[in-house]
């Protein structure tokens, strides 16, 4: 009796949240067009999406602004970490605290302030005012990853490599580098990941010139849902797990 | 007639307005084992870091073999560093971690390959190669750190308290083997420790630290037998000290009463008037529990009694109070030598074994340092 009743809950839990993306997968291998019946096996969705031309651009370009956002603000973040970490200068704690306004700010409120920036500035609305906008949400994340890093490392190794004869910038590429590497790639895929699936902020900044995967779906959702947006579901699920199931077996990988 | 090898002038180091060092000399000897030994905070890790090229005195300046280098980044010292937590990189194996330095020289890839493998033999670790550091022991990492350091050749090699998270065992294990590696290198050794037997044991000089200051310089023999003052007596060893007053002083010999009993003592190096007062210092190897009818010696009664395996420590009150340490050999011929607890007895010393240092003023907490530093 007090057995079952805590399982029974999890299952009701588990259920509420995984039935959803079942259903969703199930669905995109569905051959009816309404996607409310079974009617059969099919991959014909699959097929239209990929002859869908809108819809394969927005992939290729929310993909490519999601891989280069990712890079980027793992790159500056990364540096950032770095700063934070090893130097003390004025205003460290600020820079710090500023880190998670941008992260604990409501989205609305980011998009906000970038589009009314971007107008100010006269930067016309495409991929270059997606990519720093999603640079900006991406830092906070990228930069508390790697000092989470940071923090455990041991301050001896640089002077090690520095007794050995390694110079500032080698000692940088061959110890530090290397040994913060799983938070920087846990950082780039954090960063990756919210940028692919980002609605709110690329609503605002985003222009007619490129058009993103999550902007497409919901214009398509609003005009009539097609069982295409199934298949794409489920192959961004697919991609999504590979993703994650590659990130766990970096940080497995580099647990000591 | 040794050269110096490494050499501080008036070095003062100062952090956030706190001294460490204090216009500091040492002169570190070629091919010598010197160790720095002092409580926590008497400046030791900072000097060793001043060697190395990771700080910088605020005044002074270090000079290697006639060089100045008081401001030559580490990399360019031909010097290397065994880290107190090893400092091993927990990315490469143990074979990387060894080639690291001689990578960082640009050394033919045959030349690393075999200095690596010989001197991987002499740690006898050859077989852990490709292992990483995390998959190996606390005395293997140490073992590593070591080689790391060796197989760049240093003039100079400086170690950080190496063996303070191993245990016992292992402790005495790797000061065999330090020493050895020591003798078969011919590289200079500078220790760093806050245990005085690891100092003791191991070294040719000892360097006795305090507050940024050199208490005293000297072969263990003469540190422990020869205190340079009682911060020096107290933490290297356990100490008894008698209060002395000088009845009268003659060409060599004086005489003191002790505790109100007149022992004629060598006249000490340092100026004695009569009527002065002295410290009568005795180790606790010196001191000589007598039956209690004998005639020499101050009269006291047994307190305690501690059977160390080839001593016998006692601890003995005498009738004014004062505490005196006794640690004798067994001799099993002496029928008196077993005295039980509460037991009438009187202790005594060979003329000569007493150490005399004059009267210091000392601040209160100079006495609870030397008993946080003995535990």
């Amino acid at each position: 009796m007090t057995r079952w009743l805590p399982r029974t809950y999890l299952a009701l839990v588990y259920l509420l949240v995984y039935l959803p993306i079942l259903v969703l997968v199930v669905f995109s291998f569905n051959e009816s067009r309404t996607g409310y019946s079974w009617e059969g096996l099919s991959l014909r969705w699959y097929e239209s999406l990929f002859n869908n031309r809108a819809m394969v651009g927005a992939m290729w370009n929310s993909l490519w602004l999601a891989l280069s956002a990712a890079t980027v603000s793992t790159v500056i973040g990364g540096l950032t970490a770095l700063a934070l970490h090893r130097y003390r200068f004025r205003g460290k704690k600020l820079l710090n605290g500023m880190l998670f306004v941008v992260m604990m700010s409501p989205e609305i409120v980011l998009a906000i302030s970038l589009l009314a920036l971007f107008l100010l500035v006269g930067l016309q609305l495409g991929y270059v005012s997606l990519l720093l906008a999603h640079v900006t949400f991406c830092l906070p994340f990228v930069v508390i990853t790697v000092m989470a890093r940071l923090s455990g490392f041991d301050d001896s190794l640089p002077e090690a490599a520095r007794d050995l004869g390694a110079s500032d910038f080698t000692m940088t590429r061959t110890v530090l580098i290397p040994v913060i590497m799983p938070a920087l790639l846990a950082g780039w895929l954090l960063g990756f990941t919210l940028s692919l699936d980002d609605v709110v902020v690329s609503t605002f900044v985003s222009g007619p010139s490129y058009e993103i995967l999550p902007l497409r779906i919901y214009s398509m959702v609003r005009v009539g849902l097609k069982p295409e947006v199934n298949a794409l579901g489920t192959l961004l699920l697919v991609f999504s797990l590979v993703m994650l199931m590659l990130s766990q077996w970096i940080l497995i990988r580099s647990k000591r | 007639m040794k050269k110096t090898l490494l050499s501080l002038k008036n070095v003062s180091k100062a952090f956030a307005g706190k001294t460490v060092l204090d216009s500091l000399d040492l002169d570190i000897l070629d091919g010598e084992f010197i160790t720095l030994l002092g409580p926590s905070g008497c400046g030791k890790t900072t000097l060793l870091r001043l060697m190395a090229g990771f700080e910088q005195p605020d005044v002074g300046s270090v000079t290697l073999s006639g060089h100045d280098i008081t401001h030559t980044p580490p990399e360019y010292r031909p010097l290397n560093t065994v880290f107190q937590n090893y400092a091993l990189f927990p990315h490469m194996s143990v074979y990387d971690n060894v080639a690291y330095g001689l990578k960082m020289e640009k050394r033919p890839k045959g030349e690393i390959r075999q200095r690596v493998d010989e001197v991987l033999a002499m740690v006898q670790l050859q077989d852990f190669a490709r292992r990483k550091p995390h998959q190996l022991s606390g005395g293997q990492q140490q073992r590593v750190a070591i080689a790391r350091a060796v197989v760049k050749r240093p003039q100079l090699l400086l170690l950080d308290e190496p063996l303070s998270a191993l245990d016992y065992k292992l402790r005495r294990t790797m000061q065999v083997e330090l020493k050895r590696l020591q003798r078969e290198l011919g590289i200079t050794f500078v220790f760093v420790t806050h245990d005085q037997e690891e100092a003791l044991s191991m070294s040719d000089r000892v360097v006795v630290l305090k507050e940024g200051e050199v208490q005293q310089l000297g072969t263990p023999r003469e540190i422990y037998e020869r205190p340079a003052n009682l911060f020096t007596a107290r933490f290297v060893g356990e100490t008894n000290l008698f209060p002395g007053y000088l009845d009268s002083v003659a060409a060599d010999t004086i005489t003191v009463d002790i505790l109100g009993v007149s022992r004629k003592l060598q006249k000490p190096a340092f100026a004695v008037r009569n009527g002065e007062q002295v410290n009568v210092l005795l180790r606790p190897e010196d001191i000589r529990v007598l039956a209690p009818e004998d005639e020499h010696g101050l009269p006291g009664k047994i307190v305690e009694r501690n059977y160390k395996g080839s001593t016998l420590d006692s601890v003995i009150h005498l009738e004014d109070g004062t505490e005196v340490l006794a640690s004798e050999f067994f001799d099993e011929d002496d029928p008196t030598f077993d005295y039980k607890l509460g037991e009438p007895v009187r202790v005594s010393w060979v003329d000569g074994w007493e150490w005399l240092l004059p009267v210091e003023l000392e601040p209160v907490a100079e006495e609870a340092e030397g008993l946080v530093a003995d535990a």
